[in-house]
């Protein structure tokens, strides 16, 4: 299936009256998915996702019937879903479409894949700025209850299921699965180390899937079109790696910064950035040309101009260094922006939002910021630059340094952007000038 | 036993040890802040990263892709732990000058300074420079912290030990995280301070100069304290600890860990409770009544001389003691069924035995008894629930007992030995057929009540040997000023029958002397006082305390056979 007649699948109901509504998703054949896998066995609804290779959206592109399956097998008492809608990565915005336009379709996804997980309670985390996707969704799920969508005995299937909706209190860590749960049960969002896994022990202690909201939007249509429609679009896997999972499925791309038409598109996976800033996006602004995109989110990096023809799909961004897709949201950085101001303001942001458990990224990000802060001063030295490098190399679970993998992200920014934009960071310190743009509010 | 491999060292290590207490039986040591044995784990300070691997069967090694924390690993057989890797060395330096990185370097003021991880660490891992070239995050102090504590809050390397405590082992949880990233910081809630009864626990376990010990601040540095192995003597849990002491005077108490005993920690009331044995109103000169007394006594009334012909370089105590030897036997000759001696549970087991067997060798009629045992209220136990209540009973991490004294158990071996049973000071005092007393105390509180007092009344002799003058040892015929628990050698055994040496820290004030040497006089023994020695006498003798006879009772102590322990008399 060529991008140009590829008809939206997640988004196919954006920009209709009054799409949050369930008469109206019940009318667009709502809930005939849900109906379908009541009728299967909540083994055969895990196999089908597992074979369709869906991978979930959050970031870390975890094989999410995989991820079902390590849930143990003969367990009583309680097992917990969570939707992870906690959506904080710089750039990225499509949990905040789907809830708000079509709320009933990621509902329906929890539904089924809380019977596929045998889950009879579910939470989902919401972050707290999403003011409006709360009452959509509160609206909604008030709807569902009324309509024997959630509660006992859903459909006359025998099958029961809670949903709680829970606000966050904005902190990104809330989006590390882990720190969500800890957030969840009233704690500190620190996140756990690991083992035990939260499939083990989880929400309560209790076994627990964390899922995101994209993911469980894509759950209702593979139900209703089957594993290989699902797989009939994005990129295959590649026979040549055996850990490759393939990267199947349509995909909410969030475009932003310098381009003439930021917004959010659905593509089968694989799109190049080049293809997607100008054929989706209206082309870099003001005639200009792109210096840098970042491919998911902040925190998985920079592409460079010389790598817009990366395919964005799973594997394809890490082929140029970076960290991986993340949750796909492009950020198009433009040649008369300076590198050492993007980067500053990627810092800034992970030292804000640093939960401050692990000695290296708590510290690591507010020094690095504080290092561009005094190389945008014009005070800053060459042997800065590879500080900046050692502080980037210090961090996160590839090392082993940290908990999380959000030292990771926080350290991604800084490598790639040396890496690939060393003579500029070079030439700025030399030139000893300071930044035109004002210094944000400090996190450090 | 699991054979692990650390830095090319075999060693056995128990399955369930983590990588650290692996390695730490291999001699090398995986530096560490947020772990602490009694807490969980936590891994988030990253010092301990180590390159951890597997001996395959066939011999080969293959180390593992990344550094993984050596407090969160478990060991298993053929498990190898590598420290000394250049990945290793780089990571543990950089860990160390992120953790200095805000740190204010203010060693020089710093109470924690020779004993501090901060300080070990970068010495021994760590860089010589910080490449920071930018100011330093500036935090205020928190006096406020706890009546006990002090938070310096600059110094801190966010372990979360303190933290930890407060929910795990208090369960009181006053201590938290606030902010986020490199600007959080330890704090309380507002107007709930960390006034917990084990509050000075967070200090100890504060690997640097973070919480600090209001009592102790600014009062010695650290490198000038003499240490001592000791037992608590608050109460009858019998934390084992340490008195850090310079020049005759005890600055703190710190627990020592025994599994056997109390584990890591120790009570406020025990830590801070031992500023008694300075008190100015300690007994330090021996006494004769005027009764008693072959001469007018030489020294003014106040005890101070009044001039250079006034200056006494006699020995105070020779005349105490064969006077009082000779009163003893003059007083068990005319009733020895009169003769009551009151042992305290303050006692030693070895100065228990010492007086027991002196006067039992005099004659078999006089009575011992127990002196009374100091009861406060119910066991205290630990972790606390979300309303202060006790924990159940197979949750309980730590525990103040009601029984506010060392050596019950001990002394009571000492008087079945003896007696055949162990009779209290109140039986003979309802009997009020006692003629003479001899009164041993050592209570830091006064335990001479009403009732005591009126029940002793004024027997043919009185000796007193105590620590604190009473209404007894006014009119006593004998004082003889003995010394508390900080000044002395000896055993005591605890609630569960665990015998426990302590060592003497100090010299006793004044012209006070060691219990045992006392009755080692009195008893006209060969030789000097010795705890050790005595033990193995004890040991051979008392059936029920043959445990006693290896001598050395090891850091941890050893269990006596015990009988079902008795109610608490009150």
């Amino acid at each position: 299936m060529s991008n140009e007649d590829f008809k939206p699948v997640l988004l196919a109901r954006l920009g209709k009256p009054n799409s949050h509504k369930l008469e109206n998703y019940k009318a667009d054949g709502g809930y005939q998915a849900l109906a379908k896998a009541l009728a299967m066995k909540n083994t055969e609804v895990i196999d089908v996702v597992k074979t369709s290779g869906l991978r979930g959206r959050g970031g870390a592109g975890f094989p999410t019937g995989l991820k079902w399956t390590f849930l143990p097998k003969d367990v009583s008492g309680p097992i917990y879903l969570c939707i992870n809608g906690d959506e904080s990565e710089p750039g990225t915005f499509n949990n905040r479409v789907l809830i708000e336009q079509d709320p009933h379709q990621v509902l329906e996804g929890i539904v089924i894949s809380s019977f596929a997980t045998r889950t009879t309670t579910a939470y989902f985390y919401l972050r707290y700025e999403y003011g409006r996707c709360y009452r959509v969704l509160k609206d909604a799920i008030d709807e569902m209850y009324a309509n024997n969508l959630l509660g006992k005995n859903i459909l006359g299937s025998g099958y029961d299921l809670d949903v709680h909706l829970h606000r966050g209190a904005c902190a990104y860590i809330c989006g590390e699965e882990t720190g969500l749960i800890e957030s969840l049960e009233g704690k500190r969002a620190w996140p756990r180390i690991k083992p035990p896994f939260p499939a083990i022990e989880g929400a309560f202690r209790r076994p627990t899937v964390v899922n995101n909201v994209e993911t469980m939007a894509c759950i209702p249509h593979i139900i209703n079109h089957g594993a290989e429609w699902f797989m009939s679009m994005g990129v295959p896997k590649d026979p040549n790696n055996p850990r490759d999972a393939g990267s199947y499925g349509p995909k909410l791309y969030c475009i932003s910064g310098h381009v003439n038409k930021p917004g959010l598109v659905e593509l089968p996976m694989g799109i190049s950035a080049r293809d997607l800033i100008d054929k989706h996006a209206g082309g870099v602004w003001k005639g200009r040309k792109a210096k840098a995109v970042v491919p998911g989110g902040i925190s998985m990096g920079f592409m460079s101009e010389k790598e817009l023809d990366t395919p964005l799909d799973f594997a394809g961004p890490g082929r140029v260094g970076c960290l991986g897709l993340g949750t796909a949201a492009v950020v198009v950085i433009d040649d008369h922006t300076s590198m050492v101001d993007v980067l500053y303001n990627a810092c800034r942001f992970f030292a804000h939002e640093s939960c401050g458990q692990c000695t290296p990224c708590r510290e690591g990000t507010a020094w690095s910021t504080k290092i561009l802060e005094r190389i945008r001063d014009g005070r800053g030295k060459l042997s800065d630059i590879d500080l900046l490098l050692e502080i980037s190399g210090s961090m996160g679970t590839i090392p082993g340094t940290t908990i999380c993998g959000l030292a990771d992200g926080a350290a991604w920014p800084i490598k790639n952007a040396i890496h690939k934009f060393r003579p500029e960071f070079e030439e700025y310190i030399k030139s000893g000038r300071r930044s035109e743009s004002p210094a944000l509010a400090g996190a450090h | 036993m699991a054979k692990v491999i650390v830095n090319d060292i075999e060693v056995d290590a128990d399955p369930k040890d983590n990588c650290i207490l692996a390695a730490r039986k291999a001699g090398v040591e995986i530096p560490h802040y947020c772990w602490h044995e009694s807490l969980s784990v936590v891994a988030s300070c990253r010092m301990c990263l180590v390159e951890v691997g597997e001996r395959k069967p066939d011999g080969t090694i293959v180390m593992g892709p990344k550094l993984v924390p050596g407090c969160q690993t478990p060991i298993r057989e053929g498990t190898v732990i590598r420290t000394d890797t250049p990945k290793v060395k780089t990571t543990q330096a950089m860990t160390l000058e992120l953790l200095l990185l805000n740190h204010p370097l203010d060693c020089s003021i710093c109470d924690q300074a020779g004993e501090c991880y901060l300080q070990d660490y970068t010495y021994k891992f760590g860089n010589a420079h910080s490449r920071l070239d930018e100011p330093k995050i500036q935090r205020m102090d928190k006096y406020h912290i706890g009546e006990q504590i002090a938070l310096f809050t600059d110094r801190c390397v966010m372990c979360t030990r303190c933290v930890r405590f407060t929910r795990e082992i208090s369960g009181t949880a006053e201590l938290q995280v606030v902010a986020r990233g490199s600007h959080e910081e330890i704090d309380v809630f507002p107007e709930v301070p960390c006034d917990n009864k084990l509050a000075g626990n967070v200090v100890d376990l504060c690997p640097v100069g973070a919480l600090c010990s209001k009592d102790f601040l600014y009062k010695k540095r650290v490198w000038w304290l003499k240490h001592s192995d000791s037992v608590c003597t608050g109460c009858s849990t019998g934390c084992s600890i340490q008195v850090d002491q310079n020049e005759d005077k005890v600055y703190r108490l710190r627990p020592r860990e025994n599994p056997l005993a109390q584990g890591h920690f120790m009570c406020d009331e025990g830590r801070f409770g031992f500023k008694y044995i300075h008190d100015e109103r300690r007994l330090k000169l021996p006494r004769i009544s005027a009764a008693f007394s072959k001469a007018p006594s030489a020294k003014p009334p106040n005890g101070k001389p009044t001039g250079t012909a006034d200056l006494d370089f006699s020995d105070p105590w020779s005349e105490s003691m064969s006077m009082a030897r000779s009163k003893i036997k003059e007083a068990i000759k005319n009733d020895a069924h009169g003769f009551v001696a009151v042992l305290s549970p303050f006692m030693t087991v070895e100065e228990a035995y010492l007086l027991a067997g002196y006067l039992k060798e005099i004659d078999k009629r006089i009575r011992l008894v127990l002196g009374p045992v100091p009861v406060d209220g119910v066991d205290d136990q630990y972790p606390k629930g979300p309303k202060g209540q006790p924990p159940a009973q197979d949750k309980v991490k730590f525990t103040i007992r009601a029984e506010k004294c060392p050596n019950r158990l001990g002394v009571e071996a000492i008087l079945r030995h003896f007696e055949g049973q162990v009779r209290h000071l109140d039986d003979v005092i309802l009997k009020a057929d006692a003629t003479a007393f001899y009164v041993v105390g050592g209570c830091s509180q006064g335990w001479v009540t009403e009732s005591i007092d009126r029940g002793i009344g004024k027997p043919a002799l009185l000796i007193v040997q105590d620590i604190f003058p009473s209404p007894l040892s006014d009119r006593a015929d004998f004082v003889l000023p003995s010394a508390s628990f900080a000044e002395r050698d000896g055993t005591y055994v605890n609630y569960a029958g665990l015998a426990q040496a302590a060592h003497g820290a100090i010299r006793c004030p004044g012209d006070a002397r060691a219990d045992g040497r006392i009755l080692m006089e009195l008893s006209e023994r060969k030789g000097l006082f010795n705890a050790m020695a005595l033990r193995k006498e004890i040991g051979r003798t008392v059936p029920t305390l043959a445990t006693l006879s290896v001598g050395e009772l090891g850091d941890h102590g050893v269990k006596i056979a015990t009988t079902a322990p008795e109610p608490i008399h009150s």
